[in-house]
């Protein structure tokens, strides 16, 4: 019968399993990957419990013929299980070594309770440490999905709150408004930041408007097309629209690379475009004489 | 009158609001009307409402950018006002900055510059 | 010659689209239907202004182009539901267009217009194809994701 491929190995995951969950801590805390400062004993027995029964259900109902495909069905548990532990550990802070080596930890105490099951059976010994083994290795590696797949998602998360953080179109003055623009200006990120801008100034009846480049690290032929349509629609709905924050490094390159503003309005800091700007919509800045 | 907008003198400018979307037909017929009063009516200016304008191809762009010419000739501005975002990113898309004229945010807006000239 | 951006669908096809309208552009006044319709078919969709401008303006274009250039011709729309594409073809059977690469460049006519129509239309659809026969007429798809 095929099924005997992991007879033993489910007797022993059926009756030990307080011992496993407790040697597989201990395993854990001897090889630095248990984070007691993140994790509570009962937090992580607890955890480990879940994830060990979830494993037994899938070796009970998803081995076959000595093979298994973690994606099938009968794994679903684990995969769930897994899925919320991997999630908590990542928001966290645990290492994919740690992650890894946490699941990894599981074949120490499966090992010393298959020896001592099978003490006068090394075939049968030999075949169920193989088996053991595969599995434990496939629950490692998928782990490891989970975990980058968790990563990247945190990653994309943060790209979002970030390119939504970096397009604040500000109020400055009675119809005078400013985009104070941070880091690389793609495409994408060009065309988001334009549209903000003119339904802004639609909503605010804004007058003018400061582009402030303070922030933007480079200055290509690419990212100079992007501002200078974006000051050529801002000038279509008819308000004026004026660069500022040029350093002479920007200006530098803007000149070597043959970039022509045309009827832009530049200036080298965003004080002075403020105070232009406060000037066009009818207001100067004035020192108050007893300061 | 060209059919598709009242043509009002206000303070000495002509004020057009386009209300619909409008022909290939309908905005030449608009421009001639439109430099005709110039010359007639001696404005110092022309403002194209075009708020309620969702579509500006290159077509009504470049018969737009023409009138700017023709009032300049004939010593008036062609101001552009209200014009809706979606319109000016198409435009920009498109190529059309439409430099020949001067534009504002709204018809007071533009009466109001060229007050003060 | 196709273009690059390949798997643009025939909205002309009924077993893959959902016809939403034909137009025959013959006058100026089918240029305004033809860019109405497809702005309709697009807000309906809940497609943001943006959108609905950007694409009806191509169309704008393209519609244009068929009266100008081909002596009139027709325009299908019709929307991919698998996809979410609107997609509009354009034909006419004019005398074709000899040097695509060429019409396509900011700048070029051929009947005194502003040459920014057939590569301003490309940038404004999110899918774009031409397919053109000396003497045969001209076919233009175009497809917006909605």
């Amino acid at each position: 019968m095929p099924q005997a491929a992991t007879a033993t190995i489910l007797t022993i995951l059926e009756t030990k399993f307080s011992a496993i969950v407790e040697q597989w801590l201990g395993t854990q805390v001897k090889e630095g990957v248990k984070r007691s400062d993140l994790f509570s004993d009962s937090e992580s027995r607890a955890q480990n419990a879940e994830l060990l029964k979830a494993f037994a259900k899938g070796v009970r109902a998803g081995v076959t013929d000595d093979d298994f495909d973690l994606a099938d069905p009968a794994w679903e548990d684990l995969r769930a299980v897994l899925a919320d532990v991997t999630k908590e550990r990542v928001s966290r802070g645990v290492t994919p070594t740690e992650m890894a080596t946490f699941v990894l930890a599981l074949k120490v105490p499966l090992f010393a309770q298959l020896q001592k099951t099978l003490p006068d059976n090394p075939s049968s010994l030999i075949f169920d440490v193989l088996m053991v083994t595969r599995l434990v290795d496939a629950f490692a590696i998928y782990t490891n999905e989970v975990f980058i797949a968790e990563r990247e998602q945190i990653i994309e998360r943060q790209r979002e709150e970030m390119l939504e953080l970096s397009t604040p179109v500000v109020e400055l003055w009675d119809r005078v408004l400013t985009l104070p623009l941070i880091g690389t200006l793609d495409s994408a990120r060009a065309q988001e930041v334009m549209e903000n801008l003119l339904e802004t100034i639609l909503q605010r009846q804004a007058e003018v408007v400061i582009l402030d480049i303070t922030g933007v690290s480079t200055v290509d032929t690419q990212v100079a097309q992007h501002l200078l349509r974006a000051a050529a629609a801002v000038r279509l709905m008819g308000a004026e629209c004026i660069i500022s924050g040029i350093s002479p490094m920007i200006a530098q390159t803007m000149v070597q690379l043959g970039i022509d503003v045309g009827t832009v309005s530049t200036r080298s800091s965003i004080r002075t475009a403020l105070a232009d700007a406060l000037g066009k919509v009818g207001y100067t800045i004035q020192k108050n004489r007893d300061h | 009158m060209s059919g598709i907008a009242a043509i009002h003198l206000v303070e000495n400018a002509l004020l057009v609001s386009i209300q619909d979307d409008v022909s290939d037909v309908e905005i030449i017929d608009l421009q001639d009307a439109l430099s005709r009063r110039i010359a007639e009516e001696n404005v110092r200016g022309v403002v194209l409402d075009i708020s309620a304008l969702e579509i500006v191809d290159t077509f009504v762009g470049r018969v737009i950018a023409q009138l700017a010419g023709i009032s300049r000739l004939l010593d008036a501005e062609t101001y552009v006002v209200g014009m809706r975002p979606a319109v000016a990113v198409t435009l920009v898309e498109l190529g059309l900055y439409l430099p020949e004229t001067r534009t504002a945010l709204s018809l007071t807006h533009a009466l109001s510059q060229l007050r003060r000239g | 010659m196709p273009c690059p951006s390949c798997g643009v669908g025939d909205p002309t096809d009924p077993s893959a689209y959902v016809a939403v309208q034909s137009i025959s552009l013959q006058t100026s006044r089918d240029v305004v239907m033809a860019r109405q319709a497809v702005a309709r078919a697009l807000k309906s969709r809940g497609a943001s202004a943006i959108r609905t401008t950007r694409f009806a303006t191509a169309v704008s274009e393209i519609a244009r182009n068929a009266i100008v250039h081909g002596g009139g011709g027709e325009i299908t729309i019709g929307f991919d539901l698998a996809s979410a594409y609107l997609m509009v073809e354009c034909r006419d059977k004019g005398r074709g267009i000899a040097d695509i690469p060429q019409a396509m460049v900011d700048g070029f006519t051929t009947a005194g217009g502003l040459g920014r129509g057939l590569g301003g239309a490309k940038r404004l659809a999110d899918r774009f194809e031409i397919i053109t026969e000396a003497g045969k007429g001209t076919r233009v798809r175009m497809g917006v994701k909605v």
